[in-house]
């Protein structure tokens, strides 16, 4: 576990977890979890399925006791204080569920009013989230004749609807097509600023989109915890630089006399793609020798990059499935 | 009680967006209309009386609301929306009770959309309506007696088959506490108090002074405690199935 520094906040602002342990008999979902989240941070939970992720968002958004430790929202303790730390989130929970015989524009109206918003702040925020989710064309539509994709939409709609100080979404973005990820991705960082959000998500790439921070989890632990950026920084990708050929015949030649150039730990080649890749030794920067070398070899490059780093080879190292 | 009046919305929309609520209305009245003609002497018993209507409603009751009342928890937990329910700014009670008195409003629409039987009896005689006022009213409070059972059976189990099943089987022991044959075997070696302690917890006798017309206060106090044991028992297990 890495700590990164930050800034001192007012409990009273953020998610507090103290040694969070959640067991189901003999199995231990989360084991004695701690870490705090601030304003403005946008948490990325990530580990492999039946990591915790889910029971973890699920303690904090009062839905399951913590079998122990304990967990607070803006100060309220989500056991002691259940309803005040409620009113502080919203709450998209895994597979986004919904009342399937209520027509999408009901089922927010129903929340609105279990949110207590009430007269035209109610309307506001209702006309504001079918907006904001284009979920007009629905409305009217009972959930059970939804697409998945709205029917997300709808479970996100009821998250935001009361304009939540914290907002825990489970996989928020599982099922919608490229586009929509895409909005709601958008969604998430405009959002972003002013809130705390935690999600959880399969997707990597929703990582690097939205969160900057990371909680990676295993087996109900912490392996890690840092901004996306230094845990690319920990791949062995991290700043090696490839080259692809036009003509992918001087690969073997290129790839001897790179092994040679100082600072080169060592080179791989990927036979699927004729792509060269050089690894750096500790912190050394390659791509400038290397494309000097390319312009006085007279190599015809159709490709020279930087890379910064792999997430998925990261969380692979870390959560052991690297042997794979 | 904002939260409870949200729910009870919420639950009566429900009802009538589906077929459950035209299905469940149109069978009632069906069924009880049909015992009280066929099988309830109302033309041969020679009485302006709703009697023969009001005998048979326990026994409608022992089957139509165990159906109403299994999806009521039941369908929350399988189908998820428990967790979205239990992560609302709502007490638990609240959405207990909510459920509970959109359910009972449900049977009380389809118990008042029988009142052509009452038109009918006056027109034919000249039934005493006091009475029949009080053996609806003792109707409704059986039938809040069934919910809450259902309800409370509905929430231990995920399972909808299971959950009617189990209501069944418990409402039909109420309804039968204080039926001789059934005491019998428990007479000599049992105490007599504990025999008349089980025959007191007895729908039907309760039932039955009621809809004779005797409003007996110790008659409403039963079913409203039978109601406020059971939905609290709900609660609890609400409760339990979160820690465990």
């Amino acid at each position: 576990m890495f700590p990164r520094e930050r800034v001192p906040q007012s409990v009273l602002t953020m998610i507090n977890c103290q040694n969070l342990t959640k067991q189901y008999g003999p199995l231990i979902a989360v084991d004695n979890l701690s870490f705090q989240v601030c304003p403005g941070e946008v948490l990325g939970f990530l580990g492999p399925n039946g990591a915790g992720k889910t029971t973890t968002m699920r303690i904090i958004a009062g839905f399951l006791p913590p079998t122990a430790g304990s967990a607070s929202v803006c100060g309220f303790d989500v056991e002691n204080h259940a309803t005040e730390a409620k009113r502080k989130i919203g709450y998209l929970p895994e597979g986004a569920p919904s009342y399937p015989e209520m027509t999408a524009q009901s089922f927010l109206e129903f929340i609105a009013d279990s949110r207590e918003l009430v007269g035209a702040h109610r309307d506001k925020r209702l006309k504001e989230v079918f907006n904001l989710l284009h979920l007009e064309p629905v409305l009217e539509q009972t959930i059970d004749t939804l697409s998945k994709g709205y029917r997300r939409r709808v479970g996100l709609a009821q998250a935001i609807l009361h304009d939540p100080e914290v907002l825990i979404l489970d996989e928020p973005t599982d099922g919608l097509d490229p586009n929509q990820k895409h909005e709601v991705r958008g969604l998430i960082n405009e959002m972003a600023e002013s809130k705390i959000i935690i999600i959880s998500t399969h997707l990597l790439e929703e990582v690097d989109a939205v969160c900057n921070r990371v909680i990676i989890i295993d087996r109900g632990q912490i392996l890690a915890d840092d901004t996306p950026k230094n845990l690319e920084a920990r791949s062995r990708f991290h700043n090696a630089v490839s080259i692809k050929f036009a003509d992918s015949s001087q690969l073997e030649s290129a790839r001897t006399k790179i092994g040679l150039l100082p600072g080169v730990l060592n080179t791989e080649v990927n036979q699927n793609i004729d792509r060269l890749t050089a690894f750096p030794a500790d912190g050394q920067m390659l791509l400038k020798t290397i494309s000097e070398l390319a312009n006085a070899e007279g190599w015809d490059l159709s490709e020279l990059s930087l890379e910064s780093g792999r997430l998925d080879e990261v969380f692979r190292t870390i959560t052991g499935g690297a042997a794979t | 009680m904002n939260g409870t009046l949200t729910i009870m919305r919420r639950e009566l929309r429900s009802y009538f967006s589906t077929p459950l609520a035209y299905v469940f209305i149109v069978i009632f009245l069906v069924l009880s209309s049909w015992f009280t003609f066929n099988f309830g002497n109302f033309y041969n018993g020679g009485q302006a009386s709703l009697a023969p209507f009001f005998g048979y409603h326990p026994w409608l009751y022992l089957f139509l609301i165990p159906a109403l009342s299994m999806r009521l928890w039941a369908e929350e937990h399988k189908t998820g929306t428990i967790e979205l329910l239990l992560t609302l700014p709502l007490e638990i009670w609240e959405s207990v009770a909510g459920k509970f008195l959109a359910a009972w409003a449900f049977i009380a629409i389809a118990v008042i959309l029988t009142f052509p039987i009452w038109i009918t009896v006056n027109y034919l005689g000249a039934p005493d309506n006091g009475v029949i006022m009080a053996a609806y009213l003792g109707s409704l409070m059986m039938a809040g007696g069934f919910l809450a059972i259902g309800s409370f059976i509905s929430a231990t189990t995920n399972n909808q088959v299971i959950a009617f099943i189990l209501a069944v089987v418990i409402c039909f022991a109420f309804l039968l506490a204080g039926f001789q044959p059934l005491l019998s075997p428990l007479v000599g070696w049992v105490p007599q108090a504990i025999i008349d302690a089980i025959a007191s917890l007895s729908f039907l006798t309760h039932f039955s002074d009621i809809s004779k017309g005797v409003i007996d206060l110790r008659d409403i106090i039963y079913f409203a405690l039978l109601i406020g044991t059971f939905l609290y028992a709900n609660v609890l297990v609400l409760h339990m199935k979160k820690t465990s």
